[in-house]
């Protein structure tokens, strides 16, 4: 079990309090599909994904993200409970989606360059550093069932 | 591979972020220590406290190079190739690619906090071609 500090805590859930799931969780997909276009090998249903304008123009996209970044919010309420929070969700990754467990990594970074950019100062050096911590956690934990 | 509009987008960000270059590379390099604290691995002799001066120095020298990548972009492997050197035979960053994979990281948040919307995606996905290149050709004599 993942041990989070107090202060952990704090930093994670105040600044998630000021996030804009749709907007952020939009922002963060496009940006996977843009800055690390064979992830677009898993959105072939998504339609137009020719071009960065496309994709974040792209409804799929936008409500993908939204989709996403929600089902993010379930592991910041279960802290330290991550790993079943994301049983179900690390199965279907696995056996119905097939996605490589390093696009998880992936998408982490993006989310924590977002989030530097929309909080700027804000997102100091222990806000990144927590942050980059639950990433790394989220993305084990959808990992973790994987056969 | 760097298309002509990603080099284009890299050398307007890097202009515009000029007065800010003495402050990044130690801000970026503070940063990877505290988020990734592995990465200390690789400076038992420094003081890597916030502000301290030889993480402050270090910095510069970091940006220093990455201006000199900028400005040879067509030409990173002679451009970097004594850094390159450096790397490889002394420094040996391990693994090679993955360490100086978590500076790029870490360098790409403070030009996101400092740059906010103008870290655009086309931005954003040119600078992470550009960092993975520079990583690469630092890494290119390990073996």
């Amino acid at each position: 079990m993942v041990h989070w500090s107090a202060e952990e805590k704090q930093l994670i859930t105040s600044l998630w309090s000021k996030v804009n799931v749709e907007e952020c969780g939009a922002e963060a997909l496009a940006r996977l599909l843009i800055v690390y276009p064979w992830t677009q090998r898993f959105f072939s249903s998504f339609g137009n994904l020719s071009s960065p304008t496309a994709i974040i123009g792209n409804p799929k996209v936008r409500a993908h993200g939204k989709k996403v970044l929600t089902s993010f919010g379930e592991a910041i309420k279960n802290l330290d409970n991550i790993k079943t929070t994301y049983s179900k969700l690390s199965e279907l990754h696995c056996e119905k989606l097939h996605v490589d467990p390093e696009n998880f990594r992936l998408l982490g970074d993006i989310l924590i360059i977002v989030l530097s950019a929309h909080f700027a100062k804000d997102f100091s050096p222990a806000c990144q550093a927590t942050w980059q911590k639950l990433v790394g956690v989220v993305a084990h934990a959808l990992a973790y069932k994987y056969h | 591979m760097l298309t002509a509009e990603d080099k284009k987008l890299i050398h307007q960000i890097w202009d515009k972020t000029g007065p800010k270059h003495d402050e990044m590379g130690g801000e970026a390099l503070f940063r990877m220590f505290t988020a990734q604290p592995q990465t200390k691995t690789y400076f038992p002799h420094f003081d890597v406290s916030w502000g301290s001066d030889q993480v402050r120095t270090h910095g510069r020298k970091v940006v220093s190079a990455l201006s000199s990548a900028v400005k040879n972009v067509d030409n990173l492997s002679q451009a970097l190739s004594e850094l390159s050197n450096l790397h490889a035979y002394n420094l040996r960053v391990d693994p090679p690619y993955f360490a100086l994979q978590l500076l790029s990281q870490s360098f790409q948040v403070v030009l996101a906090v400092n740059l906010g919307k103008d870290y655009t995606p086309e931005v954003h996905a040119a600078f992470d071609k550009f960092l993975s290149a520079v990583a690469a050709v630092l890494a290119e004599k390990y073996r």
